[in-house]
């Protein structure tokens, strides 16, 4: 059986499932991470605007949410319009994201009290349509608030992210809890490029896609965001394959 | 000069000196230049203050006057000689020194008031004349050279110039001085023109049977709020910050107040933002009737519509504003500005969430670290001296070995901030570990100098 699904079928499939999904009437614009390796496994080639997509930190970064934090302010870079930031306690430090091209005149915060507060107001923030980006660091995110985040995305086309961070390392199995959101990403620390000379190179990080609704997961290995907040893959990664090609091309040659 | 403060009139200096002469006498002499504009609407503001607490007819006397008809209003301050010191008392309180006499006729109390000697006075009725004798004649409201005039002809104080022939004064100096004179002694009426507040705009409506619904409470919001913007309409202005009180039957009162970041007028945002806060309120046995009060509100200016020919509109948030800010407070809605300081923790400042863009940011010469710690944590490291990053260190009892590092990035003290930071210093490193987790550090102290700090190590951040 390799005879592939003739196009008109699998067009009809796929209306008929976007029809029982309920976003029939238009279709999903994203933002693309510019990177195909990236962009090939998500559904529809990036990053589905008008929808909700979990963010959490690796290992003690769960409790940090440096790494996380900053993978969120980059894909807030990329869109347009003013970008709400919603905390329960601040540590963010605004330099670090103009670092990844988030302008400090870009982001407004809201410091909610408990963690209601801050779903009400992510809530609030999605249905309103007219900023690029919704963020919010939630700890617990139930199946219900989250339905009804992605509800509230889906009506307006707001970006929603929901940076998940933990007060205790015990409560970061939470991430294994189903919620509604599109996609989930778990980012981890990696040692950064080593440089021929003492410093600090650029940072990297591994990109788990845990989880994309009509996707597969994936890892993948990047390099963090850089002052426009675009990730890009490593250079020993991204030259392999043309490397390989070039050799094979010699070898035939 | 037009005016001096005390320290300065006990050094010489008086009204009128030649800024140029005083400069002379006393070079670090703080001169500031005369807003009388501003001073003239502070006087108002003065004025409507008095006529909210004071009395109703209340008038302002420029340049630094206000007159009040106290007539009626004296007893219910304790009297009129308790009503002047609550007056200068409270006036001192907000930094204004002040004089009050209350006299029969406005005249007299004008005169007093600048040329007396007591802080307070109040001058029995009908014993203005013996009150006022001993007083200059410039305390009569009259022009410079006419008092010139008068002091030429030996006329000094009020007492003989009243007690002077009318007829040949009216030949040589006109009709003013017997008028002025008239109006201190009380011979003729001498009306004031007093501030009118504007009132704010508002709207009322009564039940005939109470309400408690919150579906009904909502449904009132939405036919009260039209006729607010239609008034806050002809007015030119929009709502800044509106009331809405509701009367129970029980003659108790419950409020809702909201607040918007810039005026507004849209009658739906206001039901929208009114009816949000409808939970807050307890209806007890029912509401029999609402108030709605645009307590503060500020013209709007229309804005030009960018054409999409030029660049792309961006989205209007201040509605989205106003309903978070009401959720969580205005204090919890901020943007971050930049603040020139190389020292982290100051290097950035809360702003309105809707302030205007000033196109300054923040500079990008060293990278940052995403999450700063609210204090920096004292870490136990080990570093080799003067300026090697350490090699590994203890943070939250978890020891770390540093893999490759960067820096150090000095920080000097701001000096202008006080002398404890006269020769502070902290030198900040980024140092990645063995797992790859990058923290910001920094040593307090150049690690040479014991005055520069405690050379103790300390993280201050988290990168991604």
């Amino acid at each position: 059986m390799s005879t592939p699904l003739s196009r008109p079928p699998l067009e009809a499939l796929r209306d008929q499932i976007r029809r029982l999904e309920g976003s029939a009437t238009r279709r999903r614009a994203v933002l693309p991470f510019g990177i195909r390796d990236i962009d090939r496994r998500l559904p529809g080639g990036g990053l589905a605007l008008g929808a909700l997509h979990e963010v959490a930190g690796g290992g003690n970064d769960a409790l940090n949410s440096a790494a996380a934090g900053q993978f969120a302010a980059g894909i807030a870079a990329r869109t347009k319009g003013k970008v709400l930031w919603i905390v329960t306690r601040q540590d963010l430090f605004a330099p670090a994201l103009k670092q990844v091209g988030l302008g400090g005149s870009r982001v407004i915060y809201v410091e909610a009290g408990a963690d209601q507060d801050v779903l009400a107001c992510f809530e609030e923030g999605l249905r309103h349509g007219g900023l690029g980006a919704v963020v919010a660091e939630v700890a617990r995110l139930s199946m219900t608030a989250s339905r009804r985040l992605q509800l509230a995305a889906e009506t307006s086309g707001a970006l929603g992210i929901a940076v998940r961070r933990w007060r205790r390392q015990t409560e970061a199995a939470d991430f294994g809890q189903p919620t509604a959101s599109v996609t989930r990403w778990r980012i981890s620390v990696l040692p950064s490029e080593s440089l021929p000379v003492p410093g600090v190179g650029r940072a990297r990080w591994l990109l788990e896609l845990i989880r994309a609704r009509a996707g597969e997961s994936a890892d993948f290995e990047v390099e963090a965001c850089d002052g426009k907040g675009r990730l890009s893959l490593p250079a020993a990664v991204a030259d392999g394959p043309d490397q390989e090609k070039a050799g094979r091309r010699r070898t035939r040659a | 000069m037009l005016s001096v403060d005390l320290a300065a009139r006990k050094a010489g200096v008086r009204p009128g000196t030649p800024v140029a002469k005083a400069q002379a006498l006393y070079p670090d002499l703080i001169t500031m230049d005369a807003d009388q504009e501003g001073d003239r609407t502070g006087l108002e503001k003065l004025a409507l203050w008095f006529q909210q607490r004071i009395a109703p007819l209340v008038a302002v006397d420029v340049p630094d006057g206000l007159v009040l008809d106290t007539t009626g209003a004296d007893h219910l301050h304790g009297g009129e000689p308790a009503m002047l010191a609550e007056m200068v008392r409270r006036l001192r309180d907000a930094g204004i020194t002040a004089k009050a006499v209350v006299a029969d006729t406005l005249g007299a109390a004008h005169a007093l008031a600048r040329y007396g000697r007591a802080r307070t006075l109040v001058v029995p009725a009908g014993e203005t004349a013996a009150a006022i004798a001993d007083l200059p004649i410039e305390a009569l409201r009259l022009p410079d050279n006419m008092i010139e005039d008068l002091r030429a002809l030996g006329v000094a104080t009020i007492a003989p110039l009243a007690a002077m022939p009318r007829a040949p004064l009216a030949l040589r100096f006109g009709p003013d001085v017997a008028r002025r004179l008239d109006q201190a002694y009380g011979r003729i009426s001498e009306a004031i023109l007093p501030v009118r507040p504007v009132d704010p705009v508002m709207v009322s409506r009564n039940f005939a049977e109470p309400i408690g619904a919150a579906e009904t409470i909502a449904r009132y919001i939405g036919r009260l709020v039209p006729p607010l913007c239609q008034g806050l309409e002809e007015r030119g202005q929009g709502a800044r910050r509106l009331d809405l009180v509701l009367h129970r039957v029980d003659s108790r009162t419950e409020a809702i107040r909201i607040a918007t970041a810039t005026p507004v007028r849209d009658a739906k945002r206001l039901v929208r933002l009114l009816c949000e806060k409808i939970e807050t309120i307890d209806p007890g046995f029912g509401i029999e009737r609402m108030v709605l009060t645009a307590t503060l509100a500020e013209p709007i200016a229309p804005r030009q519509k960018i054409s999409s020919l030029i660049a792309e509109e961006e989205p209007d948030v201040s509605d989205l504003i106003d309903t978070l800010a009401n959720r969580v407070g205005h204090r919890s809605l901020y943007r971050f500005a930049p603040v020139e300081s190389d020292v982290p923790e100051r290097s950035f400042c809360r702003v309105p969430a809707l302030a205007p863009d000033d196109q300054k940011d923040w500079p990008e010469h060293w990278p940052r670290p995403t999450r700063l710690l609210a204090r920096p944590e004292p870490v136990q490291a080990m570093a080799e001296l003067p300026d090697q990053p350490p090699l590994f260190f203890i943070w939250r009892g978890v020891r770390r070995k540093v893999k490759c590092a960067d820096g150090p990035e000095r920080v000097f003290g701001e000096w202008w901030q006080g002398d404890a930071e006269l020769t502070t210093v902290r030198d900040y490193f980024r140092l990645e570990d063995a797992s790859g987790e990058r923290f910001w550090v920094y040593r307090s102290g150049d690690g040479e100098h014991g005055e520069t700090g405690s050379q103790g190590w300390f993280l201050h951040g988290i990168f991604g």
